[in-house]
């Protein structure tokens, strides 16, 4: 009788947690050859935010606190236009669904439409998409691979970002060996560049700091964190209102201060100013092009109604 | 607060009774029936859209943003659908604004919708596909309205000719014409123009103008459309109606040629097809144009323009002087470099205001205070020729001249539709597939 309640135990842990092991590992597509590299990051305590020590900082980047994070995978690189283009073309959908784990309808998912101005190139991050153009991504994805995909929220961003650093950057306070590590307004020319040409962190993740600025799912507050005396397990801030929400990681454009790891900045309305249409495109800015999106995916499996809280809605702009 | 009374769209109203609506399936009733007539006052500008697609839409909310005193008082379309959901838009951002001014009885559906909308306006925004531009834009200036029209302007050569007429008329009666070319209203476009003309970069000798990218939408037939509907739902793959993506879209990189170059071409080769553009609802349209435009101090431009995904996109316009080079495109960038790779210019254009914007700002305050400033649509005129011209020499596989390209009888579209009973100006075969033009084989007209 003893052994009863421990086999309970055993088997409700063994349903919550993946039987694949905590390894990086390649997501394949059928009907392609592109794959996507998951990089697997153990959570655990973390100080999230800036001290105010900490030059070039921001107020909304703080107070720094602790936070814990579970464990997940993230992608090595920005989400490629390549990657891209098979959820906006749409001609392997009917090839060999694995989504049993799910049993997602992949035709009932929102087709993205063309950009009214292409910046297609291979190799480089897709941009210009929006927060809803991601999260679809990530959902399709899902659909297609049978593992649950999605933006990341904002603490694992930056978690998976500082790599167990605790300076200004994940290669450390200075930003003299930047230019090792990110594409950025002085080495940039004002371009964008293919993924994973510069040196990855310390987890193997490409990119983090600069190239393309990366979507997460939390809404931006300019009063910075929100927190209480508890330590919060895998916080993420949903909101109904489109604006404004939160870029990390800064870009191609931006000086190194922007480039922190604690840095943050936020979706503007402006980023469709020159969207000739209305409603305005759920799908695409017409000025970010120096925003893109990674994705994430979590340890613990997640059931079929968790899911739907981690798709960013669409919410029309006139 | 105190609302006008005659304001009777609002989002109280809309989202009352839209419940209703559903439920009695009826269109427009939300809009409850007025006992005030619209009436002038001073200083007000009467906007009439026709045409209520997303665009249109878009430039309706532009027009009235631009000026607090622009009403907007009537729209009209073919569609009721389209309509529907234009005013749900519009309603969503000024629902609460005496700005929108739309009753009940000035929405107009139908054929000749755009008579009963333009009748009651100050100035037009026509935003339908370009088939119908010519016939709007001359019952217009007819009636002594001002214009806003997007491009291009026409589809074929009986248009144009139509366009140049009313155009002449404009300029007759001081009505000012805006065309959606918005590069012209883009900062970026004229800081780089100016300095081409103080001669930065010395001559133009050369240049390559691209609108490479993925394609567009395609609206699948359903069973219940007559011909003529499907083609006016599916418009961008009949001729009649969008005149190919090398006129409705690449037109505004011809443009950028024939303005900074100053001159339009003198004549026309080039080479096109459809590759993979051969689906039961792609119509007639090509793929990809490839063409070489000769201006008259012997100036090439290359023109490229692909709906093709997975193949290399771009979008801008690059040209080489005598004495520099030029690179622009729509994201406002603009950079003049010497021939050592000097940077003489470099845009920049972070906060530049929106260039759809810019051009109702302009339209309207020259409106507002009477002065004549706009003739666009001999712009218009000439890149919708420019593109026309280009198409005549990838369908045909000749050398084409401007004067030929003018001097033709091209004319493709119906102008007497009345409903879409009507027969439509091209059929399939029996394989369900459209004529489409055969380089070598299909003549010049």
């Amino acid at each position: 009788m003893d052994r009863f309640p421990f086999l309970i135990f055993v088997s409700i842990l063994f349903c919550q947690i993946d039987n694949s092991k905590f390894a990086e590992y390649d997501e394949t597509l059928i009907g392609t050859d592109q794959r996507i590299r998951m990089i697997p990051v153990s959570g655990g305590e973390f100080r999230m935010g800036s001290l105010e020590s900490e030059r070039r900082r921001r107020e909304d980047e703080g107070p720094a606190h602790q936070v814990i994070v579970s464990d997940y995978w993230i992608s090595s690189l920005e989400i490629s236009w390549d990657l891209y283009e098979l959820f906006l073309l749409r001609n392997i959908d009917s090839l060999l669904v694995d989504n049993e784990r799910y049993n997602m309808d992949i035709d009932a998912i929102s087709g993205a439409t063309m950009p009214y101005v292409n910046y297609n190139q291979p190799g480089y991050p897709v941009i210009n998409v929006t927060q809803y153009a991601a999260s679809q991504f990530c959902k399709w994805l899902t659909a297609k691979t049978g593992n649950f995909y999605r933006l990341p929220t904002e603490v694992e961003w930056e978690h998976a970002c500082r790599a167990g650093s605790e300076e200004a950057y994940s290669f450390g306070k200075a930003s003299v060996s930047i230019k090792r590590y990110a594409w950025y307004k002085k080495n940039s020319d004002g371009k964008l560049h293919k993924g994973g040409l510069k040196e990855p962190n310390a987890l193997g993740i490409y990119d983090m700091h600069g190239n393309a600025a990366e979507w997460v799912l939390d809404f931006y507050n300019s009063q910075g964190y929100s927190i209480n005396n508890n330590v919060q397990i895998d916080p993420v801030q949903f909101s109904e209102r489109l604006y404004p929400r939160v870029v990390r990681g800064g870009s191609f454009k931006d000086g190194p201060a922007r480039l922190r790891s604690a840095a943050r900045d936020y979706s503007k309305e402006l980023w469709k100013r020159r969207d000739p249409q209305s409603p305005k495109s759920l799908w695409w800015h017409t000025d970010a092009v120096h925003v893109g999106f990674r994705i994430v995916r979590s340890k613990s499996i997640a059931n079929k109604n968790d899911l739907e809280k981690y798709w960013i809605k669409p919410i029309k702009e006139y | 607060m105190k609302k006008q009374q005659n304001h009777t769209i609002n989002r109280r109203t809309f989202l009352g009774n839209s419940a209703k609506i559903a439920a009695a399936g009826i269109i427009f009733n939300k809009l409850s029936a007025t006992t005030k007539k619209y009436n002038s006052w001073d200083g007000e500008i009467k906007v009439a859209l026709v045409g209520c697609g997303g665009r249109g839409t878009g430039a309706a909310i532009q027009a009235i943003a631009s000026d607090r005193d622009v009403r907007l008082v009537a729209i009209a379309d073919v569609f009721k659908d389209q309509a529907q959901s234009c005013l749900d838009s519009l309603v969503e951002k000024y629902g609460d604004s005496e700005q929108l001014s739309v009753l009940k009885e000035t929405i107009f559906i139908g054929f000749d919708a755009y008579k009963k909308a333009i009748d009651m306006a100050d100035v037009v925004i026509l935003t339908t596909p370009p088939g119908f531009r010519p016939q709007h834009f001359t019952y217009a200036v007819e009636n002594n309205k001002h214009v806003f029209m997007e491009k291009p302007v026409a589809t074929d050569i009986v248009g144009i000719k139509k366009v140049i007429d009313a155009g002449k008329l404009a300029i007759k009666k001081k009505l000012n014409v805006v065309v959606g070319l918005q590069r012209h209203y883009q900062r970026s476009y004229r800081k780089v123009k100016k300095l081409i003309d103080r001669g930065s970069v010395g001559r133009i000798i050369s240049g390559q103008v691209y609108w490479n990218g993925a394609g567009v939408w395609v609206r699948p037939r359903n069973p219940q459309q007559t011909e003529l509907e499907y083609q006016m739902r599916n418009w961008y793959y009949f001729n009649w109606l969008c005149g190919d993506h090398i006129v409705e879209q690449h037109i505004h990189n011809l443009d950028v040629a024939n303005w900074f170059i100053g001159a339009t071409p003198i004549s026309a080769q080039g080479m096109g097809g459809r590759e993979i553009r051969n689906g039961k609802d792609h119509g007639q349209i090509f793929d990809h144009h490839f063409v070489e435009f000769t201006y008259p101090k012997g100036q090439i431009i290359s023109s490229q323009c692909r709906h093709q995904p997975g193949c290399m996109n771009r979008v801008d316009e690059v040209f080489q002087g005598s004495q520099g080079n030029v690179h622009v495109h729509s994201g406002n960038y603009g950079l003049i470099q010497s021939h050592r790779g000097r940077k003489l210019y470099l845009h920049d254009g972070e906060n530049d205001i929106n260039p759809y914007q810019q051009e109702h700002n302009e339209l309207f305050a020259a409106i507002k205070e009477g002065e004549y400033l706009y003739k666009d649509f001999q712009r218009g005129v000439n890149s919708t020729l420019t593109a026309i011209l280009g198409r005549m020499s990838t369908y045909s596989g000749q050398k084409i001249t401007w004067d030929e390209a003018l001097s033709s009888n091209l004319d493709i579209v119906p102008n007497n539709l009345t409903s879409f009973e009507d027969s439509a100006p091209v059929y399939p075969d029996k394989q369900g597939k459209y004529p489409i033009p055969i380089p070598g084989v299909t003549k010049f007209i």
